[in-house]
């Protein structure tokens, strides 16, 4: 327990209380957009992939159990995780606004040396999370972004999400808000898969190159798969099904 | 301690502590080898439980003053300690590059106690006291010990062992090192153990803070003023010991290898307080510097001595020549340290080397701007041993040299010039390093040290260290023992006027608002005793600048502009303070070279010389510890002499033909 | 050289600085940044005004004093030098020079570009060392360390405290100084004992004194003049989980040194 409490306490359990929770997340968003790929097979391959999800661990779990579980989970990470960064952009701005000249500008010229990536954190992470919220408003609720009538809610174990997906990214507006994001979400993971290992303590000058490699990679799959949708969908690649 | 005095001495107004005219050094009789465990056997002990009672102030937060005050707090004792930087990890200590000696004889190569003794003393041309440089022979053993359970990571073998380096022309590697940071990682073991003192309150740390006067009472160093230099607030601070370890006073040249603020005041304002001054003119010139640029310049910096290995020393045969050096060819040029000293060439001694730069520039051969440098040119080196070995010998040097003067020394040779860099005299102090002044003790480069008149390359390490961690904790015990804890005020009358003079100095400074500024004036008495007190020194020389320097200092008291005020930080009251004191100190010095007729390590009077050049002793008139008592004026200091008698290494002459 | 300089002048803690504009005309190019400031406070005390306020003492490189933010990068354009061995040479005739000083909540400005780093001290007592009281230390000898292992201590020892690193740090964080002190003690034997105490204890102290927290994005390494290396922040992230692990809390850890 008290080690609970000194990653509670301490700047750097924070961060290692985001590192873990990015780690879910992480994980989360490849499965995601690993998922979504089953939309290029057809309408029957991707609605039932929808219906699966809910069987997983059947018989041994009841309906929809371990996918709760997985949802419990993610919330407690996305939870975790915004508290940590919270908190600790709260902390460090305590840091950077004293002896500051205007503002939050603390310096007359501020030149940056680093990666872009990591400026952008908090500004990708916040945009990320509107993001979220949109996205299951939009796409598992559908309380946004259709026609009256359009979106189909899931009917005795059908799911309609292949043509929810086609309906949904008909507006020109939310397909550019989608595009918008995933590069964010791709700059996110950039730094943030890289910065795991580094706060985990796993990262040393000879894995460091490694370790950005696999951020790279990350990075540009989920990006580029997650960008091909709503563009396949607009650019009319993936139409409805009848 | 109280019994050694009797009422001989003279009065000065300033003054309250009466002396004898002869010194008593306190050394202890018997075999050398074992003095000082007698010693510290006969010494009084204060009981663990009671020595929180007893309160000690350190002033200087180097080598030797950190390892005191933390050695000391750990001990148990109440202690204050000060340092005019923001944090005590930053004093000068920190700058020394090469190494610390021990005599470990890790690499069995016949190194041991005596030799380092040995060669303490002769490498000192026989100015130190015998009994104090073996006990620095001795504890150089537990000093390594101790900075490797602290931490400092030294160079190591492959098989884990501690590595070890030949220094300075020494016949034995008994250098240890950490690359080329050895006094920075031995001032951060040092600073951490300090650190856990504070932390568990034994130690009160006063970082920015300066002191300005020593306070004296029936005799006995009671305590310190102070100036916070960031509220300008003067406070008392009493004690039942004081030491000083503030460091050389280089900086009287204004140019040297000192930091900027490095200071003589601490130890001026003791002497004044009645605290003899050692072999004042003992200074040790580095020929290994970047040459100065221009008036601009604000302090030297220095380069391993290890360059002479590989780099030849040459200036152009023809005053005036200024050509690129490349375009000079071989005829024209004049390797004058191989011409003069074929067997040791370019590796000869630090005050050899150096004298003989000076003179070559003397002569009008000088090279670079101002025609005050020389050559050090490792053409012949690449071509022998190919660039890359010499970056990999020398790769930080040459980078450090390029980035400081903007030339490629692979490509052209580098310019070098001496600089002051250590100052071998300072408060006298006897075995027990205790000044005249009973209760105030003197460690490190600030006293007149074991190096007699010329110090060893990687001994002031071991002397600061020595001082702090394994020779002061026991001597002040043992004063302590001896007096009643505490029982002392700040509100005593001698606290009030060392304050009012204080206060009313500070008030002075800033009220003159004259013409020059203080950095012309440092700039000014530096140049006078470079010129008459430096790398040689000659009768008509040194009563010039006795002219000058007090002139000097009247026109600094009529004329100097101190803008500000005292209740802010305010850095240049803090060196308007400092100069004030090195143009006292100035004047002593020149005081010490004059009358110090001989020529001895670092001190060359051009009068006594051998045929050949060399610096000639006179020991049967100057086998002695000068140390000068200040009568209220600087010119007028009294000569007291501790007789030096050498029982175990005989005075021989140098030779490096 | 001809330069404008534009300079932060606070009078104390208390007082609002602001920007003030200086020309100089006596610049040269062999001055390090620090000679050309003694010119202009010069000319400035010549003049009858305050001089320039700021931090420098052993002019080298080692002490850690000096400390200018110029033109918005800690220690100047130059890599891995401090301010006091930056040229002027790295500067064009007629540029102009915004000189401020280190701005973190953790270092109040005590003058002009002077800050306050005690800070720093405070980190340390909290930790940053190795209990070995004098006098108890076996021969140096004893204990064997990997020329490997000394040689890595020795980098992150190189630190000089000079607080560049929270100074460009945009989370004003002071985790390269703390962790370089703390990877200097934990890659050596002797430093084993009180490891991950050491690292709570120092993060710990680290986060007390107002620091903001490290987000990787690695602007410290940058300007660091004695190129610390991130992993030494890895390496403390890693004893910290470790000391979490094994229950460890933080402590003063220094009744014991108490003696008497």
């Amino acid at each position: 327990m008290t080690g609970v409490l000194t990653l509670y306490r301490t700047s750097v359990g924070k961060k290692v209380i985001m590192a873990l929770s990015g780690f879910v997340l992480v994980g989360f968003v490849l499965f995601h957009m690993y998922g979504n790929l089953k939309m290029y097979q057809g309408p029957e391959a991707f609605n039932t992939y929808a219906a699966g999800l809910r069987e997983i661990g059947y018989p041994i779990f009841g309906h929809a159990h371990l996918l709760w579980v997985a949802r419990l989970g993610l919330i407690a990470a996305v939870v975790l995780h915004i508290w940590a960064a919270t908190s600790l952009t709260i902390q460090s701005r305590k840091s950077t606004t004293a002896n500051a000249v205007s503002g939050i500008r603390r310096y007359g010229e501020q030149k940056r040396q680093t990666s872009y990536a990591a400026y952008t954190m908090r500004y990708g992470g916040l945009l990320i999370l509107l993001f979220i919220i949109y996205h299951l408003l939009h796409l598992t609720f559908g309380v946004v972004g259709y026609d009256a009538g359009q979106y189909q809610h899931p009917e005795n174990g059908e799911y309609f999400v292949y043509n929810n997906v086609v309906y949904g990214f008909q507006n020109p507006l939310i397909v550019g808000f989608y595009l918008i994001t995933m590069i964010f979400l791709g700059l996110h993971l950039f730094h943030g898969v890289w910065s795991m290992f580094q706060t985990l303590g796993l990262n040393n000058a000879n894995y460091t190159g490694l370790l950005r490699g696999l951020a790279i990679l990350i990075a540009t799959v989920v990006v580029l798969g997650n960008l091909s949708f709503p563009i396949a969908v607009f650019v009319g690649l993936v139409g409805p099904a009848v | 301690m109280s019994s050694n005095q009797n009422e001989t001495g003279t009065r000065t107004g300033v003054r309250t502590v009466e002396f004898v005219k002869a010194l008593d050094s306190r050394a202890p009789g018997g075999p050398i080898e074992q003095r000082w465990d007698k010693h510290r056997f006969e010494m009084k002990l204060v009981n663990p439980a009671n020595r929180r009672r007893y309160s000690v102030i350190v002033v200087g937060s180097g080598l030797a003053g950190s390892a005191a005050a933390a050695t000391l707090g750990e001990q148990g004792y109440n202690v204050k300690c000060f340092c005019y930087q923001d944090s005590p990890r930053r004093a000068h200590s920190i700058a020394a590059q090469g190494g610390i000696n021990a005599a470990k004889n890790y690499r069995n190569d016949g190194d041991s106690i005596f030799r380092l003794f040995y060669d303490t003393v002769k490498g000192g041309d026989f100015r130190a006291r015998e009994s104090n440089v073996y006990r620095l022979a001795q504890v150089s053993l537990n000093i390594i010990d101790q900075c490797v359970a602290q931490g400092v990571p030294f160079a190591r073998e492959y098989g884990g062992y501690l590595d070890n380096r030949s220094f300075g022309g020494a016949q034995v590697s008994r250098t240890f090192y950490a690359r080329g940071q050895t006094g920075q990682q031995l001032l951060l073991g040092a600073y951490q153990a300090l650190c856990r003192q504070i932390a568990a309150g034994t130690v009160q740390m006063y970082p920015r803070t300066e002191m300005l006067d020593l306070v004296v009472i029936d005799g006995r160093a009671r305590g310190i003023i102070t100036r916070d230099m960031v509220t300008g607030k003067v406070e008392r601070h009493v004690a039942d010991a004081v030491v000083l370890a503030t460091g050389g006073y280089g900086n009287v040249f204004y140019l040297s290898t000192n930091a900027k603020g490095c200071n003589t005041t601490a130890i001026w304002r003791a002497h004044r307080r009645g605290a003899f001054f050692g072999n004042p003119c003992f200074t040790q010139i580095h020929p290994t510097c970047i040459p100065v640029t221009g008036d601009h310049q604000s302090k030297l910096t220095l380069m391993s001595e290890s360059l002479r290995n590989d780099g030849r020393i040459w200036v152009p045969k023809r005053p005036g020549d200024t050509r690129d050096p490349r375009q000079i060819p071989e005829s024209e040029r004049d390797y004058y340290l191989e011409e003069r000293y074929p067997a040791f060439g370019n590796l000869v001694p630090r005050d050899v080397a150096s004298r003989n730069a000076k003179q070559v520039c003397d002569e009008g051969r000088g090279v670079g701007p101002g025609g005050l440098g020389v050559y050090l040119d490792f053409a012949d080196a690449i071509k022998r041993l190919g660039r890359q070995k010499i970056a990999e010998r020398y790769g930080n040097l040459f980078d450090m040299y390029a980035q400081i003067t903007g030339e490629n020394p692979y490509e052209t040779p580098m310019r070098i010039y001496p600089a002051i860099h250590y100052t071998m005299g300072g408060l006298w102090v006897d075995y027990n390093l205790m000044s005249t002044i009973p209760g105030l003790f003197v460690a490190g480069e600030a006293n007149f040290s074991d190096h007699g008149a010329n110090r060893l390359g990687a001994s002031a390490l071991m002397q600061g260290l020595a001082d702090g961690y394994f020779v002061l904790p026991y001597t002040i015990a043992n004063f302590l023992a001896g007096v009643k804890p505490g029982g002392l005020s700040t509100d005593t009358p001698e606290f009030a006027e060392a304050e009012a003079e204080v206060t009313s100095r500070v008030q002075r400074l800033l009220s003159i608002n004259g013409h020059r500024t203080v950095d012309s004036f440092h700039r000014e008495l530096g140049k006078i005793m470079w010129d008459e007190c430096g790398m040689a020194r000659n009768d008509a020389g040194l009563r010039r600048a006795l002219k000058r320097i007090p002139e000097l200092r009247e026109e600094f008291w009529q004329n100097v502009k101190v803008p500000g005020e005292s209740g802010d930080l305010n850095q240049e009251l803090e060196k308007a303070g400092r100069v004030a004191d090195f143009l006292e100190l100035g004047e002593l010095m020149c005081v010490d070279a004059l009358h110090r007729t001989e020529s001895c390590g670092g001190h060359f009077r051009e009068e006594s010389q051998t045929e050949d050049g060399e610096a000639k002793r006179d020991d049967e008139h100057f086998a002695y510890v000068a140390a000068w008592e200040f009568t209220g004026d600087p010119g007028r200091a009294e000569l007291h002499k501790e007789p030096l008698v050498f029982e175990y290494v005989k005075p021989t002459q140098r030779s490096y033909k | 050289m001809r330069l404008t300089l534009k300079v932060w002048r606070q009078k104390n803690r208390n007082t609002p600085g602001e920007f003030r504009t200086y020309h100089t005309e006596h610049a040269s190019p062999d001055m390090s940044f620090l000679e050309m400031l003694d010119v202009v406070n010069q000319e400035l005390i010549l003049k009858g005004e305050e001089p320039i306020a700021f931090d420098h003492d052993c002019r080298e490189g080692i002490c850690g004093m000096c400390s200018l933010m110029i033109n918005g990068i800690a220690h100047g354009p130059k890599q891995a030098v401090t301010t006091c061995q930056l040229h002027m040479r790295s500067f064009k005739d007629g540029d102009t020079i915004t000189v401020e000083p280190w701005r973190a909540g953790a270092f109040p400005i005590i003058k002009d570009l002077v800050t306050d780093r005690s800070s720093f001290d405070r980190i340390i007592q909290a930790g940053g060392y190795i209990s070995a009281s004098t006098g108890s230390a076996p021969d140096g000898n004893t204990i064997p360390v990997a020329k490997v292992d000394a040689d890595k201590a020795m980098d992150a020892a190189a630190c000089i405290g000079c607080g560049a690193c929270v100074a460009a740090c945009p989370n004003g964080s002071a985790m390269l100084f703390t962790a370089a002190k703390a990877a200097h003690l934990s890659f050596l034997p002797q430093g084993q004992t009180e490891r991950y105490q050491r690292a709570i204890n120092m993060v710990t102290q680290h986060d007390e004194e107002g620091f903001g927290n490290c987000t990787n994005i690695g602007e410290c390494a940058v300007v660091c003049p004695k190129e610390i290396s991130l992993d030494t922040i890895a390496r403390l992230n890693r004893d910290l989980v470790v000391a979490a692990l094994k229950g460890l809390a933080p402590s003063t850890g220094v009744s014991e040194a108490k003696a008497g």
